[in-house]
């Protein structure tokens, strides 16, 4: 208790000095952070790394959870609007991908990617005006049924591949400027290995690390982005919305168009995310877009902390990188991430890293609470 | 209660414009008459009391002034346009702004944030200029600092700027409403019970500051149970009861008025004396 105590301490003390560091500092410090996640997969750190699959590949997943993660925030941990089906923007996204370069097209991935962005922003909005009209559970619900129409369009659809799916889809195109060796780990020791390298930049079948660069790229993008709406008006009546649709609207803002709005830049996000996943996987079906994902997205956001984006992004990372980590336990792993999810729902229910605000209004209420046990004490000794 | 400072004798003499005119408001939820055949009006820069009894339908009355309800008959016109049937925030955004009964801050959003979304009813910013940073985006959100933390200083509640609403305590939170209200810059601030929970000095507070909030130029519909505080700061009162309005007047007509007594002690007139 009290070493957890002193680390809550230590922690709040480092958060203190980073905050106080000159602006250049901290850019440095940021500049410092994005280059060891780009370099992540070469380094290939001794714990961290994936024994059983490609490192690469398990990093890349991550990133698209990350992207997913991100949208949904928008929508459920910003907006708070409870959204079950988001698994049905990210089928839109990467079929509108994979029609295009390859069913029924032969466009350039990077010319279908806009495409399947608008075809799925444009989605969000077409699900949004009529449904965003109901609330809480009921939207849950309707957007729980959106995401499986989706899915069971696309198995029931000879256009879009029906069950077998939808291969040969279209790679970023690749500049093949430069080898980059990888680091081996002999024991605790690194060496450079320079039989196993990594072509910047070039996307291939083996070698998935430059879809990983892309991925963190894409997400780093978003993360600006995200930052600069979040503190705006757009923003602020998205988190009175959610707050207080009612109070939100008396107070001139104008609700509906805002949550059709979340649901549009959710949605984009979204569909974003699905076309890279495409692209990268070269090949899809239905069954990559089962319910599941639904759940697991919203796991990612609620179990990192919603409204929070680098907690939904921690999130992303534990769903997306725990189960490929400890592979060997196979069958159990579903099982030890839903008690996983049981403890954190019971021990930290806002979430893994909330916003620091929850944090501070959940402190408030614990002196309160200590303030009254107090009181009760006192009486009772008096009594 | 003698004193009666602000009742700067209504001027009838000089009609005013009229802010807001409620005419033969009459609201029905299924069986239930709530306000039946309402009429009042309110003058440009006067404070008018709103007072009846519980259930008089008070609320009812503010609610279907700001767009909540739909008026079953009858007509809101606020600036000479109706506003029945107009979106609750293309109200707020023409300029009528209220308060609420039961305190109903954005909670997990501060004090400061919580103006900004009333300043912010007068802006336009869109994604766009959020995300790239627009000249508009930074001219309002300059605009609506500046305003915000005026309105909390204005309040006294300044130095809370960045507590979270719900960490405030009562008294705050009430006056973090009002200027909150305060920042869609409207031209009539409905307040709903402002006071309720306050202790005799809180309220004499209070009541000093809407009078300072009517003197900026706003006019304040003004809903209190309190009948000593009414009488002390409001221009004219209107009394409902069950719905249906008993009576209007200035302050000191409606102390003697018996039928408003009647209402609020529930006995005859002549016991009452």
């Amino acid at each position: 208790m009290t070493n957890g105590h002193a680390l809550k301490q230590q922690a709040a003390g480092l958060r203190a000095r980073i905050v106080g560091l000159p602006k250049g500092a901290k850019i440095v410090l940021w500049v410092l952070i994005a280059l060891l996640a780009y370099a992540l997969p070469l380094l290939e750190p001794p714990l961290l790394s994936t024994p059983g699959t490609d490192f690469g590949g398990v990093l890349f997943t991550v990133t698209v959870y990350m992207l997913v993660a991100l949208g949904l925030n928008i929508v459920v941990g910003y907006a708070g609007l409870l959204d079950l089906g988001y698994v049905g923007f990210y089928a839109i996204g990467a079929y509108t991908a994979a029609v295009l370069t390859s069913f029924h097209g032969n466009w350039p991935l990077l010319l279908a990617l806009p495409m399947a962005v608008l075809a799925t922003t444009i989605s969000g909005v077409l699900l949004g005006w009529p449904t965003l009209r109901v609330r809480g559970d009921y939207l849950a619900i309707v957007t729980l049924g959106f995401g499986e129409i989706i899915r069971l369009v696309a198995v029931n659809t000879e256009w879009l591949g029906a069950a077998k799916g939808i291969s040969q889809i279209a790679r970023p195109p690749s500049v093949e400027l430069f080898e980059v060796p990888h680091l081996h780990w002999d024991g605790w020791v690194p060496l450079l290995d320079f039989n196993d390298t990594t072509t910047f930049i070039k996307f291939g079948v083996l070698d998935q690390i430059p879809y990983y660069w892309m991925g963190l790229t894409v997400v780093i993008v978003v993360l600006f982005a995200d930052r600069l709406v979040k503190d705006s008006r757009v923003g602020r009546a998205w988190e009175a919305t959610r707050e207080d649709e009612d109070a939100a609207e008396l107070m001139g803002v104008p609700t509906f168009r805002f949550k059709l709005l979340a649901f549009a830049s959710g949605a984009f996000i979204g569909g974003l995310a699905g076309a890279l996943y495409a692209s990268r996987q070269n090949f899809i079906n239905p069954l990559s877009f089962l319910l599941l994902f639904s759940i697991l997205f919203l796991a990612a956001v609620v179990v990192g902390g919603q409204g929070n984006r680098w907690g939904v992004m921690v999130g992303a990372f534990l769903v997306a990188y725990l189960p490929e980590r400890f592979r060997e336990f196979a069958e159990f792993r579903v099982l030890v991430f839903g008690l996983a999810l049981m403890l954190l729902a019971i021990f930290r229910p806002e979430g893994l890293l909330p916003p620091r605000r929850t944090l501070r209004a959940k402190q408030m209420e614990q002196e309160i609470e200590a303030l009254e046990e107090g009181v009760d004490d006192e009486e009772g000794a008096r009594a | 209660m003698p004193d009666v400072p602000t009742a700067q004798s209504v001027s009838p003499a000089r009609p005013r414009k009229r802010v807001l005119e409620v005419d033969s408001l009459t609201l029905k939820f299924g069986g239930l008459t709530a306000l039946d055949d309402v009429s009042f009006h309110i003058e440009e820069g006067e404070i008018l009391g709103l007072i009846g009894p519980n259930g008089a339908g008070k609320t009812t009355c503010f609610n279907a002034v700001t767009g909540v309800y739909r008026p079953t008959s009858g007509d809101i016109r606020f600036d000479g346009q109706s506003v029945a049937g107009v979106k609750r925030f293309k109200i707020t955004q023409r300029g009528i702004a209220r308060t609420f009964q039961n305190i109903r801050l954005f909670k997990a959003m501060t004090a400061l944030e919580n103006v900004l979304v009333g300043t912010d009813a007068k802006h336009s910013t869109g994604i766009a200029s959020a995300l790239f940073r627009l000249p508009r985006h930074r001219r309002e959100e300059e605009q609506g600092h500046d305003r915000a933390m005026e309105l909390l200083r204005f309040m006294g509640i300044a130095n809370k700027a960045d507590e979270l609403a719900a960490n405030l305590s009562y008294g705050d939170q009430r006056r973090l409403e009002i200027a909150r209200a305060m920042a869609t810059d409207p031209k009539l601030l409905c307040l709903d019970e402002p006071a309720a929970g306050f202790n005799p000095a809180e309220k004499a507070k209070l009541m000093e500051l809407i009078r300072k909030v009517r003197d900026q130029g706003y006019t304040v519909l003004l809903i209190e149970h309190d009948m000593r505080l009414v009488m002390g700061v409001t221009d004219r009162i209107v009394v409902l009861e069950f719905g249906q309005k008993i009576a209007e007047g200035a302050p000191a007509e409606i102390r003697d008025n018996p039928a408003v007594i009647a209402a609020y002690l529930g006995v005859d007139e002549d016991d009452a004396s």
